[in-house]
């Protein structure tokens, strides 16, 4: 009888266990990491629980901190205008803030610089980093830290059109059917009108058809956005699952809560017929909207610049 | 759809809620006088529809929105959200136990 090679046994051991519990080494390689971390300032939150396993994958999964909170180390925040290029840092107590990333955290503008400035502000005692979505929003855009260019960003984005929610009807209650009409028709037409494109609405469980002249048009024009841009657009593409309402709200055809609202259509209809959960319906609700806000609010502020032209009186 | 409220009211709305962050020295805040700058700025125009006012309404509407829905969520989340765990030591604790101690250290432990 031939003994098998204790070595051969190891190694086949280490495989399977290479294959199937790589996931779980790097959970447990990333607390023990964040147990002797040296700072980690601020996280991720806006990665979901499904998304763990890709970054952690990811050769720099240094960039990924559990801390949820922190105790508040500064008194004072204010704004000062950097050296290079008229970048705008933030300043916790005279020491320069920092992205997780170990870059300067800088803004490309005042209005940005002072929402975050603003959110650091708003802390007391403890530091809730999962409440502090602008801030997340730049340091995404400053660190990368899933190494995307703008074009897998836009394909990213423009991948929640085939899936898009004001494209999937139901086609029972009959009070709900003619909710979605009511409410998601208008839109539907002005984003076609808007944009010259057809989408169209159906009841399929595949979803509507998109043409590819469709997908290009919107790829073409989120082409003309800047990284900073696309990173926020696609940020809201992913809070209210849908383009459509995306674009509506970033072209300032809607407002935030309008926008929420339209996303989470069935949803108050159940809320309506079946009552109000706060600890779930309200929750969920505040949040979305402090996010879409938040990224909306980035958009406008990346892609805008603004000047004064004073007109002289004349008399 | 339906048009936006007015610039007055989202002023208000924002420095209220500036006031409900800072507390009474509000009026120093960076957020503040940035805040009131821009509404002032962008008064004035000399065109009937500006598009550039439309859109600084836009974006307060959207900044009112977000400190508002901040707010909200932390006062639910402060009621509602889980504590977390509590640590060995203070569980034992709390039924008048305490853990057991090893002077001369675990057999693994170093």
């Amino acid at each position: 009888m031939q003994v098998l090679n204790p070595t051969w046994i190891g190694k086949t051991c280490l495989l399977i266990t290479l294959v199937t519990d790589t996931m779980l080494r790097n959970l447990v390689r990333l607390h023990s990491r964040v147990g002797h971390a040296l700072s980690p300032p601020i996280v991720y939150p806006r990665s979901q629980a499904l998304k763990l396993p890709l970054t952690l994958l990811s050769v720099n999964s240094k960039y990924y901190s559990i801390i949820t909170e922190r105790k508040k180390f500064y008194k004072d925040v204010s704004i000062s205008h950097g050296e290079a290029g008229g970048m705008f840092e933030i300043n916790l107590d005279q020491r320069k803030m920092k992205t997780p990333g170990g870059k300067l955290f800088t803004a490309p503008n005042e209005a940005l610089a002072i929402a975050v400035a603003n959110e650091w502000d708003t802390q007391k005692d403890t530091l809730k980093f999962y409440s502090m979505h602008m801030t997340t929003l730049c340091n995404t855009a400053l660190d990368n830290p899933t190494f995307r260019s703008k074009d897998q960003i836009i394909t990213a984005a423009l991948k929640y059109l085939e899936t898009d929610t004001i494209c999937y009807r139901v086609e029972e209650p009959p009070t709900l059917v003619e909710l979605q009409n009511n409410e998601w028709d208008p839109v539907l037409n002005w984003i076609e009108d808007r944009y010259n494109v057809v989408i169209g609405s159906s009841t399929n469980i595949l979803g509507p058809e998109i043409p590819q002249a469709t997908m290009d048009t919107f790829r073409q024009h989120l082409g003309s956005y800047n990284f900073w841009s696309m990173t926020g657009l696609e940020y809201v593409i992913t809070q209210l699952k849908s383009v459509v309402l995306a674009f509506a709200l970033i072209d300032k055809h809607i407002t935030v809560e309008q926008a929420v609202l339209l996303s989470r259509l069935e949803e108050e209809f159940q809320i309506g017929h079946w009552g109000n959960v706060e600890w779930a319906h309200d929750v969920d609700l505040y949040e979305l909207r402090a996010r879409t806000a938040a990224g909306a609010l980035f958009v406008h502020f990346s892609s805008e610049s603004s000047t004064v032209k004073r007109k002289l009186m004349q008399d | 759809m339906a048009s936006l409220s007015s610039p007055l009211r989202i002023c208000r709305g924002i420095l209220r809620e500036i006031r409900a962050i800072k507390g009474p020295e509000y009026k120093q805040c960076l957020a503040y006088n940035y805040v009131l700058d821009q509404f002032r700025k962008n008064q004035i125009t000399g065109e009937r529809y500006c598009r550039a006012q439309e859109e600084a309404l836009h974006a307060s509407h959207s900044y009112l929105c977000l400190l508002t829905s901040t707010r909200q969520h932390m006062a639910l989340y402060d009621i509602y959200h889980g504590k977390g765990q509590r640590d060995t030591e203070e569980m034992a604790g709390i039924v008048g136990l305490r853990l057991p101690t090893q002077p001369g250290g675990k057999g693994w432990e170093k």
